[in-house]
């Protein structure tokens, strides 16, 4: 049995296991919050028409919305990474067999997962409020079915990178900040081109803007296209974006992720839990 | 020296500096199957760094290491599956249930590849050998740290180890912990099949648990030998003082009893105030680690 195998079942069971202890009983509370609060804007926004257009901002922001929480998996997975490092899981991982690899295969999962359940969450009571959504079309479901992929891989793998890299808990904040700055420019709560073009520049070099365009594009009728850069669902661009993101973190992942697992042990994890004690006082 | 099928721990010359700092200064030490080796010493003396490297974790800087015949610094996961390491557990796993965890574990050397001809300990059994059959059901974060500290052990040992690596195990433990934990290591020690390697601060621990104790002092190993050994190599004589007629005597001697038996043959009644001392191990240790800061 290769290594890889060697990882898997354990890895997908612990997946799987932190998936239902992240969403189980209390925890559901906590996990409802966010979504209720973006489908509570999404409800004010229903009837509000888009100047220029036939559409209701609430139809444009669904779709931009669930790319969004896509990407967010990114910020799960530098969180779970710094603090899990910080706590010990990591290392505990690193005394049994195959054990870091399992470990981030879970991490894939439970992230994954995560995001599949807000997207449900999401979805199931927005189709109820927002009308003019085409689910009806295969070419709805064959884009869906390459976008949300592409981006779960494409912003898990830089959020393992950067996970990796940066110093614990409170740099993983600093970085949640920056996503959410990046999510405020990415034309999903609002056309992004009604943006000063520098920062349409920026957005578009993110996977957020990417992965909110890519379910735009799987759900929005084509006239929608109208209020995009260039007229245009940029497929091709999407795709060429959103690959090389994924590219790029699968290329790093492994290799900070190693260096990362390499580096921990008893004596490192003790002086982090003297750090924070310290602090903590 | 090569190391034969018996020796499990086959440590030579080893070597650690970071940056211009030596922290290890040529440490030669082994351990045979089924015993239990102490490695004791002040704080900073260099166990954490000595059980690191041992354990792979750790990069060495000189000297030549063997873990189960393997260099650790190589050791591929079929080696890493023949070892347990017990950690000093803080927050990690807190929302796993104890009975999960262990069976999750385990299932790592399940799939271990190698063919290993040990399957892991069945999850119940090994709750109800570390005495936490009752908790099983509970999550980590709400156990006791004595409980804590015992889940550590059956972690350590899910995947049936022939080596126990056990860094400070009781550090923290009010005293009732610490009895119970000894107890465990004990129990386990019992069973002749696993090699277990504590570092420990403790005298006290390490004559408890240990078949034999070596002692590191700012990076060297300053004694080895079982505690009786390092008792009568290092403490030298016993004292006899007694009193005969009002007047006082002491006197040093490799055989106090025998010594104090030839008093009462010769004087009978007249000797009085009888006092026979051996020096105890902690007297040997502080000696010992207080002849080395000085030098």
């Amino acid at each position: 049995m290769s290594r890889a195998a060697a990882a898997l079942r354990p890895g997908l069971a612990r997946g799987l296991i932190e998936l239902r202890q992240a969403f189980a009983g209390p925890a559901l509370i906590g996990q409802l919050f966010w979504p209720a609060a973006t489908l509570a804007a999404i409800f004010f926004l229903r009837h509000k028409a888009l100047g220029g257009t036939r559409f209701d901002l609430g139809t444009l922001v669904l779709p931009g919305v669930l790319g969004m929480y896509t990407a967010l998996g990114m910020v799960l997975m530098i969180q779970y990474l710094t603090a899990e490092r910080e706590d010990g899981t990591l290392l505990r991982a690193k005394t049994v067999p195959n054990g870091i690899r399992g470990y981030f295969l879970g991490k894939l999962v439970t992230v994954s997962g995560s995001i599949g359940a807000y997207l449900a969450m999401l979805t199931i009571p927005g189709l109820l409020l927002v009308g003019g959504l085409d689910l009806g079309r295969a070419r709805t479901w064959l884009t869906l079915a390459w976008v949300l992929p592409l981006g779960l891989v494409a912003t898990q793998s830089i959020g393992a990178a950067v996970g990796s890299v940066i110093s614990g808990p409170r740099a993983a904040g600093y970085i949640a900040l920056l996503v959410t700055g990046l999510i405020a420019i990415s034309g999903i709560f609002y056309p992004i081109t009604s943006m000063p073009r520098w920062l349409q520049g920026t957005a578009q070099v993110f996977p957020v803007y990417w992965l909110g365009l890519g379910v735009r594009s799987a759900l929005l009728p084509a006239s929608a296209a109208s209020v995009e850069i260039g007229h245009s669902w940029r497929q091709l661009a999407t795709l060429g974006v959103l690959g090389a993101w994924g590219a790029a973190g699968l290329v790093a992942a492994p290799l900070v992720l190693r260096r990362m697992a390499r580096r921990e042990s008893g004596s490192s994890l003790a002086r982090r839990r003297e750090k924070a004690v310290a602090q903590a006082r | 020296m090569t190391a034969g099928q018996d020796v499990v721990l086959d440590v030579d010359g080893l070597r650690m500096r970071y940056g211009t700092h030596d922290v290890l200064h040529g440490v030669t030490f082994q351990a045979r199957r089924g015993e239990v080796l102490a490695l004791l010493g002040p704080n900073g003396a260099g166990k954490t760094t000595t059980i690191e490297i041992l354990e792979g974790f750790r990069m060495r800087s000189a000297g030549r290491v063997e873990v189960l015949g393997i260099d650790p610094a190589h050791g591929t996961e079929p080696w890493r599956a023949r070892i347990g390491i017990v950690l000093q557990s803080w927050r990690d796993h807190a929302r796993w249930r104890v009975r999960e965890l262990l069976a999750h574990f385990g299932s790592y050397y399940a799939c271990s590849p190698g063919g290993r001809d040990r399957p892991p300990w069945d999850p119940d059994e090994l709750i109800a050998a570390v005495g936490l059959t009752e908790h099983a059901g509970r999550t980590v974060r709400t156990l006791s740290g004595g409980q804590r500290r015992r889940l550590d052990v059956a972690i350590g040992l899910v995947g049936r180890p022939e080596l126990l690596f056990l860094d400070e195990p009781t550090a923290g433990f009010d005293p009732q912990a610490r009895r119970e934990f000894h107890d465990l290591v004990l129990r386990l020690a019992a069973g002749n099949d696993i090699t277990i390697l504590l570092t420990t601060h403790d005298l006290a621990e390490a004559e408890k648990l240990a078949d034999r104790i070596v002692i590191l002092s700012a990076g060297r190993i300053i004694a080895d030998g079982t505690a009786a050994e390092l008792t009568r190599r290092i403490a030298g004589p016993g004292q006899v003082r007694w009193t005969r007629n009002g007047r006082s005597y002491a006197q040093s001697t490799a055989e106090p009893t025998r010594f104090a038996f030839g008093l009462f043959r010769r004087y009978g009644e007249a000797i009085d105030d009888l006092e026979v001392r051996r020096c105890s191990l902690e007297e040997t240790y502080l000696s010992l680690v207080g002849q080395e800061a000085a030098r």
